[in-house]
């Protein structure tokens, strides 16, 4: 089944300027490269996972799609529309097609609003000739959806659990029918016993309602379970890109491989064989990345080149991508 | 679906009694809780309210009005001006025989309008002001919050004074020149806590909504906002109080007949070598009453909303 | 007689809003040189339990019980007592590399300062032994980074110090209170390597608080799992991992995804964690619990044994119906 492509990202790059002691109003701001040259396709109904550690730019990378910060330079097409040459009021239509959730369940609810009002938020926002009644059923509609009751529809988020106001996020989410919902570490925050309910819950929406996910997390054992194809990012530059499977049977990147390594399995015999890869050192500055290829300063395998000359994605395989001098 | 139908299941068992939608608890609930249980903060706010209760009621118990003079009186208050039932002066006389009781009732009226009202104004515009500086960020903050730092280095009571004296004394004279300068403060902590608020994720989340800016301001970081500004505008009024009282101490406040709780006190200190200690006294008690009163609550208010206890 | 034992293990707080049980009777042993790893969810109360051991509860907090370490009784020791013990004979690292390290005091100041008051040590004697430490936690050139303060180190670097720091007067004991939770990965991945090193360096014996199966897994010997402050089951991690005999440890290890693992569905948990302010009747997971009978909720199931020597498990279901 051959599905669009509803999104291309191509070469974004986002820079902020960092001012440091001693700067003057006019001094030339140094620039923190957060994201550096990321470009992506996104089918319809598929899941893009991307992994990271901090400094990666992950998030950053969410929020410049959707027009949330400032871009340097690049695109991002929806249904073939740049979404970053819009004006506000343009993008604002497109926010009813993309929606977002956030990493701290309780933080991305306002404590003083009911869960009923925030989850009717998005709806009154873009339709708001929509009459109470017609709102109401609508919220509550979705709130069956990711199971909670909805005579609780009065309370307020401090009332609720990490899940619940996760699920009460997701309800807000979805109350639009949205085609893409970007997930920003949807469930580092919460308990074990409990990501695993929301994972399914998305699991579950996806196939339901045909939705489109990019689920961001450093997690890279939940990322692989719900993702169709996984991007590795490093320091804001993109180092892999491969499906879920492929990227545990065969990581390519010097980096990829180290972080597998690294993911704990709850196995004791396998964690207790295990051959580790250890990186040394600590991530570079963003601020000041190293030329070229930007993992060489902790890599094994870096030699002169590295340096000299930053590798771009190539394709090894059909959906199969590397950055670096020395794979395939 | 099965996950979500198990969930189901335990909360129905949860929630066992009823299915109608129930009200949930908010954080305002919480906080007045937390407000009702603390006893220094609940008796401040009944002497308040006593003391409110008694400029509204209180001239239906008098015999003199507060600009009546009391010919008998006047002159000896030291030994015809007592506080007594007899002679309806209930707090005494003044040197001019004028009874105390309708002073210091109007006094109150006077003091607390002028603080309320310079407290609503601080508050409605230092609040709209300082949250949209706030949330604007950048240049536009940076710039109005220059221009709040100016108006602040001048010095408020010469300011005020100098306004009283070219445009003459008058109460409304007043509200303006305490108006327009204790929005300032106000303004400043407000927008500290809309910079606090504005890095809070469920701002990320309207935003990616596609919710307005002013939406936003209003529906989500104003609320949010309510508590320091409440316990703040509680604070405030002592403040102004104070202000208008060392005003009318200096003799620049409000014109006679009318008269404040510094007047007064400005009058009865002039007076104490001359055995009428009430005529300090009386003023100088509900004016220390009053703003204790405040301080308490304001307390009370800030310990009832703090964000540790959420 | 073990090197450490703790019986009957409660922990309660005075609160605004009532009394709060935090840890309700937990019991366990651990060998000296072995490492032991407590994992729980957010109010299982694995915490609270070493807390209770080190005396750093708060204020309203009071904890009864026996904490014997190497035949003496520690808890409810007062201060002088406890501080004693403190860093020389049981030492204990904490989540948060950020908020854990004096950010006013470099880091030679602060590692001095354990020497100086434990050792009696001078101050350019306790630097030069920090420095050493500092290299045997692989911090790369010791006798400069010392010099700087805390905000200047990595996350992973400043959990290196708070572990050269802890092990500067040689104590028998490490206690880890979720070391690298805040921690990416691959950082994660050299501390609990290093972690272990030492251990086998040293001969320290490790109490490891986590939520991370992975990491323990891979990083323990004997393992016990807790839920609403009580222990649910305590064995050798393999036996733990391969036959948990305990509804919670179950559901908890197939609740966790692998990234070894190709599953559709996590199989999960229903409900949420428990609320810390009810009372405690019966067992604190039968609420959620796919096997629980009427006896669960009315009744604490006692610790027994399962099987082997050395595995315990609290739970009034046999262990057959669980199959």
């Amino acid at each position: 089944m051959k599905h669009e492509t509803i999104m291309q990202v191509e070469n974004l790059k986002v820079h902020f300027d960092v001012s440091s002691e001693g700067d003057m109003p006019w001094t030339k701001r140094k620039k923190l490269q957060a994201v550096n040259g990321v470009s992506f396709e996104l089918k319809s109904g598929e899941t893009l996972g991307i992994v990271g550690e901090s400094g990666c730019g992950k998030s950053t990378l969410a929020r410049a799609i959707i027009s949330m910060v400032p871009v340097e330079t690049g695109r991002v097409l929806w249904f073939g529309k740049d979404l970053l040459e819009l004006q506000k009021v343009e993008m604002r239509k497109h926010r009813r097609e993309i929606q977002m959730i956030f990493q701290d369940p309780l933080a991305s609810l306002n404590p003083r609003m009911t869960i009923g009002e925030i989850i009717a938020e998005p709806l009154k926002t873009h339709y708001p000739k929509t009459s109470k009644a017609d709102i109401k059923a609508r919220v509550e509609d979705v709130m069956n959806k990711v199971g909670l009751l909805e005579n609780l529809i009065n309370r307020y988020p401090h009332e609720f659990s990490g899940g619940q106001c996760q699920r009460i996020g997701i309800a807000r989410a979805l109350i639009l029918k949205p085609k893409l919902i970007i997930c920003d570490e949807p469930v580092s925050a919460l308990d074990v016993s409990i990501q695993a309910q929301v994972i399914n819950l998305l699991m579950e929406l996806q196939n339901e309602m045909g939705l489109t996910l990019i689920f961001i997390a450093h997690d890279l054992s939940i990322v692989k379970h719900i993702s169709n194809k996984i991007m590795v990012l490093y320091l804001g530059n993109m180092v892999e890109m491969a499906n879920s499977v492929d990227i545990y049977i065969e990581p390519l990147h010097p980096y990829t491989q180290a972080l597998i390594s690294a993911v704990p399995i709850p196995d004791p015999k396998i964690e207790k064989n295990k051959e580790l890869i250890l990186i040394e050192g600590d991530l570079p500055s963003p601020i000041n990345p190293p030329s070229g290829c930007v993992f060489r300063t902790r890599c094994q395998k870096a030699q002169d080149i590295c340096a000299k000359e930053k590798p771009s994605m190539n394709a090894l395989k059909d959906d199969h991508m590397v950055a670096c001098h020395f794979s395939g | 679906m099965i996950v979500a139908n198990k969930n189901k299941i335990v909360k129905l068992a949860e929630n066992l009694a009823t299915d109608e939608q129930t009200l949930g608890r908010s954080l305002w609930d919480d906080a007045r809780a937390r407000f009702m249980r603390n006893k220094a903060a609940m008796i401040s706010l009944v002497i308040l309210a006593l003391i409110v209760l008694f400029s509204f009621i209180g001239p239906y118990f008098a015999v003199w009005t507060y600009e009546q003079i009391d010919w008998n009186t006047m002159g000896s208050a030291a030994t015809l001006g007592m506080p007594s039932i007899e002679t309806g002066h209930y707090f005494g006389t003044d040197d001019l025989g004028r009874d105390i009781y309708s002073r210091v009732i109007q006094g109150t009226q006077i003091s607390l309008m002028v603080g309320v009202v310079g407290a609503t104004i601080a508050v409605v515009v230092g609040t709209l002001y300082g949250a949209t500086s706030g949330y604007i960020g950048g240049r536009t903050d940076q710039i109005m919050m220059r221009i709040v730092d100016i108006l602040m280095a001048i010095p408020f009571m010469f300011v005020l004074i100098l306004l009283l004296v070219v445009f003459g004394r008058s109460i409304v004279m007043l509200f303006v020149g305490i108006g327009l300068l204790s929005w300032l403060d106000m303004s400043r902590i407000v927008r500290g806590q809309t910079l606090n608020i504005k890095n809070k994720e469920f701002i990320e989340a309207a935003q990616a909504t596609g919710v307005s800016d002013y939406k936003i301001i209003m529906r989500h970081i104003v609320p949010n906002l309510l508590g320091i500004v409440a316990v703040y505008a509680t604070l405030l009024i002592p403040g102004i109080i104070i202000a208008e009282s060392f005003i009318s101490f200096l003799g620049l406040g409000v014109q006679e007949p009318k008269t404040s709780w510094g007047a007064l006190i400005s009058e009865g200190a002039g007076t104490i070598n001359y055995d009428t200690e009430w005529q300090l006294l009386v003023p100088l008690s509900f004016f220390i009453v009053t703003l204790f009163c405040i301080y308490f609550i304001g307390d009370g208010l800030r310990d009832a909303l703090d964000p540790k206890e959420r | 007689m073990s090197f450490l034992e703790v019986n009957n293990l409660s922990v309660e707080f005075n609160t605004a809003d009532g009394i709060v049980r935090a840890v309700n009777n937990v019991s366990f042993t651990l060998d000296k040189g072995k490492i032991l790893a407590i994992v729980g969810e957010s109010g299982s109360g694995k915490s609270q339990t070493v807390f209770a051991m080190m005396g750093l509860l708060d204020q309203n907090g009071y904890a009864t019980g026996s904490v014997r370490f190497e035949g003496e009784e520690i808890l409810n020791l007062s201060i002088s007592e406890l501080n004693l013990i403190r860093s020389e004979k049981i030492a204990m690292i904490f989540q948060d590399p950020m908020t854990s390290l004096n950010p006013y005091m470099k880091v030679s100041e602060q590692m001095a300062e354990v020497l100086i008051h434990h050792k009696g040590l001078s101050k350019t004697e306790a630097i030069k032994q920090s420095i050493t430490m500092l290299d045997a936690v692989q911090i790369p050139e010791p006798r400069n980074l010392i010099r700087m303060y805390p905000h200047e180190f990595s996350g992973g670097m400043r959990q290196r110090v708070m572990i050269a720091m802890s092990l500067l007067c040689n104590p028998k004991l490490l206690i880890a209170d979720e070391p690298t939770t805040a921690l990416d990965v691959t950082v994660q991945a050299q501390i609990m390597h290093l972690l272990s090193d030492i251990q086998k360096e040293f001969g320290t014996s490790i109490i490891l608080i986590t939520h991370d199966l992975g990491v323990v897994a891979g990083n323990s010997d004997k393992t016990l799992v807790m839920y609403g402050g009580q222990v649910m089951e305590v064995a050798k991690t393999e036996l733990i991992y391969a036959k948990p005999t305990h509804p919670y440890t179950q559901g908890l290890i197939s609740a966790v995804p692998r990234l070894d693992d190709n599953a559709e569905k996590l199989k999960t948990i229903q409900g949420n964690p428990p609320d810390a302010m009810l009372d405690p009747v019966g067992c604190p997971f039968s609420p959620r619990c796919k096997f629980s009978k009427n006896i669960c909720s009315t009744q604490t199931p006692e610790l027994l044994g399962a099987g082997e020597n050395d595995h315990f498990r609290a739970c009034h279901v046999a262990f057959e119906e669980l199959l």
